[in-house]
């Protein structure tokens, strides 16, 4: 192994800073250290996932320290933001002593963002090349597979995932080892393992940063899954709207089948797994479980009805375990460190940490990996620095939305509940994916509620009549309130369907696609009221004025 | 053979193993309104009539689409499910084109009769009035896709018992419709064997027999199963 | 239909062992060699995967990325998730709308051009954001009309039979 190098450029290649020009920024980078030569010659310019604050990249992370292949501590590192390619020489000369760092581009690390994250799933999330598995591998991943497969049984890693407490982290939040011995225990034969990277609820985009920024870490915690489980054959399901990350999945799929870490006798054990990428096509239904197989069996994606759960019958009829992709990259770490280490990050009933991404109306943008348990008022304003430009005591926000089109609004008097799985649904909104968008107070919430029913109708599959036909009326209905020409036996209908869809439709979309208007109504529906038009009905409420000005 | 003790309604009922929650209802003479499910196809469960609650959880489930458990209670007529009923009624109502006086199934229409036995006689829901289309390329049959309520029978009888496969359902949501071939004329897909059995399945007026006009239509709904017995058990029971 | 494409097509069904649960895989292959799905290359890929004709068109048209319409020249995306539509993407849409003189998800478009909405890319950080054939436009500056303006005039995304200079209002 070559000499660990003194100074080390990490150069986020992710999408989000992709698109703000990083591509551009590290050809400069590896220019000017070309043209600079000397002590710039020392320098590793290395490409990395997600440095988190997708808001103002492109980012760059400046090492100091990088010996003995050690982490670099948290004060060797500089954080840049927002950097040209022009001003990649000044970086490098600023690297290496010969010249002064651009300032104005510099983040401070010690900021509540980057210091109150706590990197479990995201733990190499920035540091390790995705492109590379050498760069994985002297990073660690893979080694909990091959100790496993030496070491364990799938019942004692079944075991550690039961007392790391890990609930599902694609909303619904069942809890993970219960699901892995469902799976495992079935009567003998083939079972499968599913990967559910589908991330379609608009404001989530953990799954993609994880699958762009260290998809090696995805594939060992699948296999360790599927070893736990007794699975040969494995999918997963990526939506076509990701290609970066279904092109580094690949790679890395690649990459691993060439060093034996997946295929027949992984790793010297006589376990084999074969892991496949399915692309998806376009359609948000398939994020549910039922609708997610019959896609991957090349059908229209659309639900049936449970029981039997998928663990029971699923893929070509045998048992199978879907976990979504944050679930299974924090099974290797767990395994690492233990499922009662675990299991002491977070709350009773929700342990470990959550991803979020972060955005909308807030000053800081980007990937957010905190303990359960943390409030929404911590994440919101401490951390997402709450509504540019705004001040009081809610800094600006009006509500956060959660859980996407199955969630719900949480209005900011209640920014001080803890992020867990029951307190979200307690307040009718839900943990889901892990979106939260921060919305501001010019923000009309009847407006909101359309925004997400509209969602709804067109990602509904229109197999089930609540679903298909409800949310087209439930979306009739919200139109006449943000044209405010409603009345007050609209709101009754409204509220009356709402409650019809939901306890009736056949899957988790239409089950869930009237919470964000149920959950406004709750908490904003003086907006609905100020909607009707029956004059000596409508209180003149603040909520009146409000809307004139949003208008 | 095995056999399942359950409560529909309080009333105790037993089934064989195999059974599903709608066999146990109909063990207890109890009647439950289904538009999609037809005996001897295989269950959707998405017309979502036949949901019915289970006493202990709460939870709804399809009775077609759920295998009926020993011990399980159901209840099937609470007033909860009944306003249920009734609105998924409107809904299907409200997204078609039902003109129930000039329409060939009339008297003989799932749709109808189940409109009757929820109470429904109107759509508090606005008629949607979609824009959808007749088909009377076929030289004996026609598809009027404004009386389809999407139930999809036709698409599993053609599956499953003819074995022809000319029907399936296209895009999605409440632009979801029933296409023959690529989306193409009926009468153009060679697939069809004109056996007519989708004929007899549709539970509405969507699909007729051209001879037949207002109020004609006659259907033989027991199709499916005495074809499947034929098959499966070698008996016949359609002489 | 051109031997040479369907000459490929055969090709890629092969690769895929002729597996019917690989319909997606291979509809999205046969999508990049026509730029979408022409009747005659779904008949190819029903006959030669043993799948009804009918199965093959429901599942072609119940994804919103399979296109049965030949596509416009240019193709422009707005992004109605969440955080877009929190930062402006509704007006975003309407104001391109105007410029180019069509339609949101009319697939013909203006001829030239075709917009569509899509739900979310992932790319809240840079919201509110464009594609533009197939290139991503991050923090399209809703707050400042004249840079907007200068932006989407440098994307391209003028209506080229009739440049309104009230289109863009």
């Amino acid at each position: 192994m070559a000499a660990t190098p003194q100074l080390q450029l990490r150069c986020c290649a992710a999408s989000g800073c992709r698109s703000a020009g990083s591509a551009a920024l590290q050809a400069a980078l590896l220019a000017a250290r070309d043209q600079l030569g000397g002590a710039a010659e020392a320098v590793t310019i290395k490409p990395v996932g997600c440095l988190r604050l997708c808001g103002r990249g492109p980012l760059v992370a400046l090492d100091r320290r990088g010996g003995d292949g050690q982490e670099p501590s948290a004060g060797s590192t500089e954080l840049y933001a927002e950097l040209t390619p022009e001003q990649a020489p000044a970086l490098l000369a600023a690297a290496t002593g010969l010249g002064e760092a651009p300032t104005a581009q510099r983040l401070d690390p010690a900021h509540p963002f980057f210091a109150l994250q706590k990197p479990v799933v995201l733990e190499g999330c920035g540091v390790v090349n995705p492109e590379s598995i050498d760069d994985a591998l002297a990073h660690g991943t893979y080694a909990q597979l091959r100790r496993v497969l030496l070491e364990c049984t799938p019942e004692q890693v079944r075991d550690q995932v039961k007392r790391s407490g890990l609930r599902g982290r694609g909303g619904a939040g069942y809890p993970s080892g219960l699901k892995w011995d469902t799976v495992a225990l079935q009567p003998p034969g083939p079972r499968y393992v599913v990967c559910n990277a589908d991330e379609g609820d608009p404001g989530a985009f953990m799954d993609r940063s994880v699958l762009e920024s260290d998809p090696h870490r995805l594939i060992e915690g699948m296999a360790i899954a599927a070893y736990a489980v007794g699975a040969e054959q494995g999918y997963v399901y990526v939506r076509a709207e990701y290609p970066l990350a279904i092109e580094r999945l690949r790679l890395a799929l690649r990459q691993a089948r060439g060093k034996g870490l997946l295929g027949s006798g992984i790793a010297g054990s006589s376990f084999n797994l074969r892991l496949e990428v399915r692309v998806g096509a376009g359609a948000y239904v398939c994020g549910e479980e039922t609708a997610l197989l019959a896609s991957i069996q090349g059908q229209r994606g659309t639900p049936r009805p449970r029981p039997p759960y998928p663990a029971q019958k699923g893929l070509w009829d045998a048992p199978t375990l879907i976990n979504n992709v944050e679930t299974l990259t924090s099974i290797p770490v767990i395994l690492r460190e233990g499922g009662d280490w675990y299991a002491s990050i977070g709350t009773e009933g929700s342990k470990g940490t959550k991803v979020f991404a972060l955005s909308g109306a807030v000053a800081n943008t980007g990937l957010v990996e905190v303990p359960m348990g943390t409030t929404l008022r911590t994440v919101v304003q401490t951390i997402g620095g709450g509504v540019p430009g705004a001040d009081g005591p809610d800094g600006g926000v009006k509500a956060v939305q959660t859980g996407g089109p199955s969630g719900g609004c949480i209005p900011a008097h209640l920014l001080d509940t803890p992020v867990d799985y029951e307190s979200l649904k307690a307040l009718g909104s839900m943990m889901g994916s892990g979106g939260l968008v921060v919305m501001g107070e010019t923000t009309s919430m009847p407006e909101v509620a359309r925004h997400f029913m509209r969602f709804s109708v067109n990602e509904s599959c229109g197999k089930c009549v609540p679903c298909r036909a409800g949310t087209v009326q439930l979306a009739h209905l919200l139109d006449r309130f943000v044209e405010r020409r409603a009345t007050l036996a609209d709101l009754e209908r409204l509220e009356e369907l709402c409650t019809m869809v939901g306890a009736t439709s056949l899957c988790g979309l239409g089950q869930a696609a009237p919470n964000p208007v149920l959950s406004t109504l709750r908490y904003f529906r003086q907006e609905y009221q100020a909607a009707c038009r029956d004059p000596d009905q409508c209180e003149p409420l603040d909520a009146c004025v409000l809307q004139e000005v949003t208008r | 053979m095995s056999v399942h003790t359950l409560t529909v309604d309080g009333m105790e009922v037993a089934v064989p193993e195999g059974a599903t929650l709608l066999d146990a209802v109909r063990a207890a003479g109890v009647e439950l309104p289904t538009l999609c499910h037809l005996d001897g196809l295989s269950p959707v469960g998405a017309c979502r009539l036949c949901l019915v609650e289970m006493e202990t959880s709460g939870h709804l489930q399809p009775a077609c689409a759920t295998a009926a458990g020993e011990g399980m209670a159901v209840l099937t007529q609470t007033p909860q499910l009944q306003h249920y009923r009734r609105m998924a009624v409107e809904l299907f109502f409200a997204e078609g084109n039902h003109v129930c006086a000039f329409c060939v199934a009339n008297g003989n229409c799932e749709l109808q009769d189940v409109a009757v036995a929820v109470g429904m006689d109107h759509s508090r829901f606005p008629y949607q009035y979609p824009n959808r289309r007749v088909d009377a390329s076929h030289p004996r049959f026609a598809i009027d896709h404004h009386r389809c309520i999407l139930c999809t029978r036709c698409v599993r009888v053609c599956d499953e018992i003819e074995g022809a496969h000319v029907w399936d359902v296209a895009n999605r949501g409440g632009e979801c419709s029933i296409i023959a071939g690529l989306d193409q004329p009926w009468g153009e897909v060679q697939a069809c064997t004109s056996c007519g059995k989708c004929v007899d399945v549709c539970p509405t007026g969507a699909i007729f027999r051209k001879d037949d006009t207002t109020a004609e239509k006659e259907a033989n709904r027991e199709r499916p199963q005495l074809l499947r017995s034929a098959r499966e058990q070698h008996q016949w029971q359609n002489q | 239909m051109p031997p040479q494409a369907v000459e490929r097509t055969t090709r890629l069904i092969r690769q895929q062992r002729g597996r019917s649960d690989a319909l997606i895989e291979v509809l999205h292959q046969v999508q990049e060699i026509y730029g979408y799905l022409p009747p005659g290359a779904l008949a190819q890929v029903a006959r030669e995967l043993k799948l009804p004709l009918s199965r093959v068109h429901g599942v072609a048209s119940f994804y919103h990325l399979f296109r049965l319409e030949a596509p416009t020249a240019h193709r422009c995306a707005v992004c109605l998730g969440t955080a877009c539509f929190v930062k402006g993407g509704g007006d975003l849409a309407e104001r391109i709308e105007g410029r180019l003189g069509l339609r949101l998800d009319d697939p013909a478009g203006n001829g030239t051009w075709a917009l569509e909405h899509v739900s979310c890319l992932g790319a809240c950080g840079q919201a509110p954001v464009l594609v533009v054939d197939g290139q991503l436009e991050p923090r399209l500056p809703m707050d400042d009309p004249a840079a907007l303006d200068a932006r989407l005039d440098a994307l391209g995304l003028t209506a080229a039979a009739d440049p309104d200079p009230n289109g863009a209002s």
